[in-house]
């Protein structure tokens, strides 16, 4: 059932945008930043991808591309799923947003900004989420220490 | 220590839209919330014009801390996400874990996985029907509920150990085997279940002043649930049966016969009634589960995961190494990424794990419906009165737990 969209999507997918791969039954599209966008508007329009899932970051420090950012969507038609990766650099950690395409995105792209400081271009709304105002820092990052303490705040008078 | 921090929320709005509208706060202690919530809402009267919800009260740094734990050991802060059904917060990491070591579970421990599912769906929505009741002024209703849930309770406790967070799960199996007529004594929870519930039916379905406060109320579209990310039984409610267990069969699933109970329109009456019915196939289910239970180990036959057996590790050398290094080591999972979901209670339950080939998670990311669901929850509050708040709050299910981390 599956797999023949899953050939159609790698087919049109991956020439145009990147490399795919199987991993572990699930389609990986890896992609440059910049062809993000248009890829999941292809998914979204030609193959029903139509459920955004998820959106989060993996941090490899040392790499020059230090920020992967991990997509993955939902068709409603063919149940199955997608994961789309793109790498960022640390000096500009900057993605497309994916509101145009859907409103679930908005809180999805505010935590991921919280927890890796990944900016979505287009989202006008990344107000911490899980953290709150003052937070210094992004606690997912591999360099923020785990028992790193914040700003405590002070007693109301 | 004088450095001025701003206020931990900056609202989304602060000036009113109107000359006689005003803006309130609601929460983050709210007793109608369960959970720790925080509404900033604008009213006209006492209609809603536009929310701004914010949550993360909870947050414990859930996904930080796995970083630093073995595979195993984060399996008591799993059951910490979704508290009301950790069994499956359980499973659903569990067959992540095991996906990436390549590990098939045995029959029995896939069944028995599939009825505690079950049973765990049967106890999140008695608790979130029980809840979304009560604050609309059902006492009997919520106490009928509430009481067979503790029987539930009470015998998960006996199979677990626990009441609440049961820490069963294992990769590769379970903590342990059913204890000596536990099957029998689900048998006549289930019976008991059926009466209670019927007694429910019968107070709440055409009860009018219940019918006026849920009908038409919180009502969402199914390609807005779908934009907004909605899943499980608020998408179902809306009229499409977009259920993990039929469409993506996993566990025991495509062996069973169940149906996937949809409403009309998505409004608060037909969240209530989807979860109703939805219990009635549970129920249904776990009954086919009981006779088709295989007998035969629950955990697989593997060393990379699954401690040695006691008597083992104090006769022979391997098995004692083997125990001490998949304690203090924990499980070698190879390298890779995976994302595995489960149909939990309030939707798409997701781990996205990575792993580099060690006994920690180098990443651990759950995609947890109800902070989801949280970002679209302005749809179905503006518009209606501030008295609607309660209801629809309450048939949204947010489970502070997983949805804060």
């Amino acid at each position: 059932m599956a797999a023949p969209v899953l050939d159609l999507v790698q087919q049109r997918l991956a020439p145009a945008f990147g490399e795919a791969a199987l991993a572990h039954g699930m389609l990986v599209v890896t992609l440059p930043p910049a062809a993000l966008l248009d890829a999941v508007r292809l998914l979204k329009a030609e193959f029903g991808f139509d459920l955004f899932l998820d959106v989060t970051a993996v941090d490899w420090p040392g790499h020059a591309q230090r920020f992967e950012v991990v997509y993955h969507f939902y068709s409603t038609q063919h149940h199955v799923r997608v994961r789309l990766k793109t790498r960022v650099a640390e000096q500009d950690p900057t993605v497309d947003s994916l509101i145009p395409l859907y409103d679930a995105a908005r809180f999805m792209e505010r935590e991921c900004h919280d927890m890796y400081g990944i900016v979505f271009r287009g989202n006008a709304d990344l107000r911490p989420i899980l953290l709150y105002e003052g937070f210094v820092g992004h606690p997912l990052r591999k360099d923020y220490a785990k028992d790193h303490e914040q700003p405590l705040v002070p007693y109301r008078k | 220590m004088e450095t001025q921090l701003p206020n931990p929320v900056r609202p989304a709005f602060e000036t009113p839209l109107h000359d006689d509208t005003v803006i309130v706060n609601i929460g983050p202690s709210h007793p109608a919330t369960h959970g720790t919530v925080q509404i900033i809402a604008e009213l006209d009267g006492e209609r809603v014009l536009r929310t701004d919800v914010h949550c993360g009260y909870l947050h414990r740094g859930f996904e930080k801390e796995c970083e630093s734990h073995t595979w195993h050991n984060l399996i008591p802060y799993i059951d910490r996400l979704n508290y009301v059904s950790a069994l499956i917060n359980d499973f659903a990491y569990c067959e992540a874990v095991e996906t990436l070591m390549g590990i098939e579970i045995t029959p029995r421990c896939r069944y028995l996985r599939t009825l505690l599912s079950e049973y765990s769906r049967l106890v999140d929505h008695l608790t979130c029907i029980a809840a979304g009741l009560m604050e609309l002024g059902a006492m009997t209703a919520f106490l009928y509920l509430v009481m067979i849930r503790d029987y539930m309770y009470e015998h998960i406790a006996n199979l677990t150990g626990a009441r609440v967070t049961y820490t069963y799960g294992r990769i590769g199996g379970l903590a342990r085997d059913l204890p000596d007529g536990w099957l029998e004594s689900l048998a006549g929870i289930l019976d008991k279940y059926e009466e209670f519930l019927g007694r429910v039916h019968g107070l709440m379905d055409r009860n009018r002043i219940f019918i006026d406060r849920m009908r038409n109320v919180g009502t969402i579209s199914t390609a807005e649930a779908i934009n907004w990310g909605y899943t499980g039984p608020i998408l179902r409610s809306t009229g499409v049966a977009r259920d993990l267990r039929k469409d993506m069969p996993y566990l025991a699933y495509a062996e069973l016969d169940f149906e996937v109970p949809v409403g009309i329109i998505g409004d608060n009456y037909d969240r209530y009634y989807v979860r109703m019915r939805e219990m009635d196939e549970s129920v249904h289910m776990i009954r086919q589960l009981m006779d088709m239970l295989p007998p035969g180990p629950i955990n697989v036959d593997d060393r990379r995961c699954v401690l040695p057996e006691k008597s083992l590790v104090y006769t022979e050398i391997e098995s004692l190494i083997n125990h001490f290094k998949l304690v203090i080591d924990g499980p070698q999972v190879p390298a890779g990424d995976v994302y595995a979901a489960h149909e939990s209670p309030n939707g798409e339950l997701g781990f996205y794990l990575v792993s580099t080939g060690e006994g920690v998670p180098y990443k651990v990311h759950v995609r947890a419906p109800s902070f989801v669901h949280m970002g679209g929850v302005h749809r179905m509050l503006d518009g209606y009165q501030l008295a609607d708040i309660v209801p629809t709050f309450g048939s949204v299910n947010m489970i502070g737990g997983e949805c804060d981390r």
